[in-house]
């Protein structure tokens, strides 16, 4: 000890003593307090907001054709949940927004990576692209009915111009955002080409492309569903046209809380993706 | 004249030399001079060391030499190799040179053994040698135990060792460092520099290090060239005769406190 401080130059360090993480750093590292607190405050709300509506509809004699009661609703939604025909709307509506998005993102990322490399092609390709944007597309529907068809094919082609935007624009600007120290690490290490799109461009810019297909899915799915409502006979968006118009309001609640479930569905596995493709970005927490 | 091949025969081969290499800027406005022509010869196994006022060319005539900008002018050679063809750079030349930045520049979706193991992974070497070398070069350079962790979680330290890593990984002859240490605090930075001194005598490379720091240029440097600005030429070439392996101590010896003040006089008068 004395050694110590004589060759230390006349200093006198202090020893310190064997520490322990504190509990929030262990907790966290369990996920312990953000993981298990919304399991309890979220069921918790959704049984306030059913509750109030339970209330208000018992107590203020509201007409069933404008607000069905929860347990009826409750009662509809699971026979829908047997109904083999329900499954087979569900499985219309769930194809033509998964088509659609599939071929949104094809074109979106594919266009993308395109227009953020070559500067003319985005100037020339741009106005027309922001013309698709600003004219309202759900008043094409129509239209592309009359072109495509009442099948289902007319409800993938709205599923995929209403997701496209999202995805190509997130991935313009993933693909111009790249590191210029890491293109240049890339460039002394002799990358080819290729290796530079696959090792750099598309981990750089997967991130953003990963925000664009959470929008878009959402928007793809609201383009089949309006799709639906317009042509055809197959679809959750038919099924809930054909109850509304038969004043089975109990039923039409049904459908709509199971288009929102389909809706919940498929943005959450673009978030099991983001934690797949994407476990080292700061949006996914441990 | 002589052909590099002759040279070579005479063990005086350069690995690096630049004839007449110039750089022009263009901008907005006027054309801006980075680099007036300059004539500079680097040995094998030599450690050079730039220094000079910001703004003097520095990082513009390492960029060059690293294949990343081209010269307006001149000659520049790698090993014997031409390395420019007027804008087009020869990828031969370039597979002899390692560049460490002033930023790390990690790849934040690569470990940190995917990080040192890129280069060998562009070259197609497979996956369980890869793994090995990086493991090697974590030890080298003090980071063992942090293969498997993100890039963020290493301190700023950690992740200059792991790019130094990587740029040793595929084993080029020649280092280029662009102010590597210029983020640390003094004390990592000492770390680092005997570090770096170690690996240097070890490996037997020849390396080229841009600095801001005089103390840092007097230890590790065979040979301090001076940079002066406007445009950005060389103004002195100074050499340390301080015996190797050099320890922290020497810092304190007569001949670097000698060298350290001149360069600061210098320095000063053309800044
Ligand atoms: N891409 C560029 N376009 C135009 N001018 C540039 C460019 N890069 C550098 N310059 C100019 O060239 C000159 C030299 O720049 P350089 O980056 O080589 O300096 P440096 O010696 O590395 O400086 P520092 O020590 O601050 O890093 C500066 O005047 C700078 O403004
Ligand atoms: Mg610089």
């Amino acid at each position: 000890m004395t050694d110590a401080s004589m060759t230390n130059g006349g200093l006198n360090p202090r020893t310190a003593p064997v520490a322990t993480p504190p509990a929030s750093v262990l907790a966290r590292k369990r996920g312990l307090r953000e993981g298990l607190l919304p399991w309890v405050t979220t069921p918790l709300l959704l049984f306030v907001l059913v509750g109030g509506w339970h209330l208000y509809v018992r107590n203020s004699g509201i007409s069933p054709f404008i607000l069905p009661a929860p347990g009826d609703v409750w009662t509809e939604w699971r026979y829908l949940m047997v109904n083999p025909r329900g499954w087979n709307h569900t499985y219309w509506t769930l194809y033509a927004t998964l088509a659609g998005f599939f071929w949104a993102i094809v074109i979106g990322v594919g266009l993308g990576v395109l227009i953020a490399r070559i500067r003319w092609l985005e100037l020339t390709l741009n106005p027309f692209i922001v013309a698709t944007q600003v004219i309202p597309k759900v008043a094409l529907v129509p239209l592309f009915v009359v072109w495509f068809g009442f099948g289902v094919t007319s409800k993938v082609i709205v599923a995929a111009v209403l997701a496209f935007f999202p995805i190509l624009t997130n991935t313009v600007l993933g693909v111009k955002s790249i590191d210029e120290g890491h293109r240049d690490v890339m460039t002394s290490l002799n990358a080819t080409r290729w290796q530079i799109f696959r090792r750099l461009e598309l981990p750089s810019a997967l991130p953003y492309i990963i925000t664009g297909l959470e929008v878009g899915i959402v928007l793809a799915i609201i383009g089949a569903i309006v799709g639906e409502y317009l042509g055809g006979n197959l679809g959750l968006g038919r099924m809930l046209i054909e109850r509304m118009n038969a004043f089975e309001m109990d039923e039409m609640f049904a459908i709509l809380i199971h288009m929102s479930m389909l809706g919940f569905l498929l943005y959450f596995s673009i978030g099991v993706l983001r934690r797949l493709l994407i476990p080292w970005h700061g949006s996914v927490r441990h | 004249m002589t052909t590099p091949a002759q040279l070579a025969d005479d063990g005086l081969a350069p690995a690096i030399s630049l004839a007449g290499i110039e750089k022009w800027y263009g901008t907005r406005d006027a054309p801006v001079h980075a680099l007036a022509a300059t004539d500079l010869e680097v040995a094998e196994r030599e450690f050079v060391v730039l220094l000079g006022p910001s703004g003097c060319g520095k990082t513009t005539m390492l960029r060059m030499i690293g294949g990343l900008i081209a010269p307006t002018g001149g000659t520049l050679t790698v090993e014997g190799q031409r390395l420019w063809d007027g804008e087009n750079r020869r990828s031969e030349a370039v597979s002899e040179l390692g560049m460490v930045f002033q930023d790390a520049n990690l790849f934040p979706w690569l470990s940190i053994e995917d990080n040192i193991a890129l280069p060998l992974e562009l070259k197609g070497m497979d996956k369980a040698r890869r793994r090995a070398r990086a493991h090697e070069l974590c030890q080298l350079v003090g980071i063992k135990g942090f293969e498997k962790r993100w890039p963020r979680e290493l301190s700023g330290g950690m992740r200059q060792r792991a790019a130094i890593a990587r740029a040793l990984s595929y084993d080029p002859k020649i280092l280029l460092m662009d102010e590597p240490f210029g983020a640390l605090d003094a004390m990592t930075r000492d770390a680092m520099n005997l570090e770096l001194q170690r690996i240097w005598m070890d490996t037997g490379k020849t390396i080229i290090l841009v600095t801001h720091s005089i103390s840092e240029a007097v230890f590790l440097a065979d040979r301090i060239v001076l940079l002066s600005p406007r445009p950005g030429k060389i103004d002195t070439i100074v050499e340390v005769p301080i015996p190797r392996p050099r320890r922290s101590e020497v810092q304190a010896s007569e001949t670097f406190q000698s060298i350290a003040l001149a360069l600061r006089q210098r320095l000063a008068e053309i800044s």
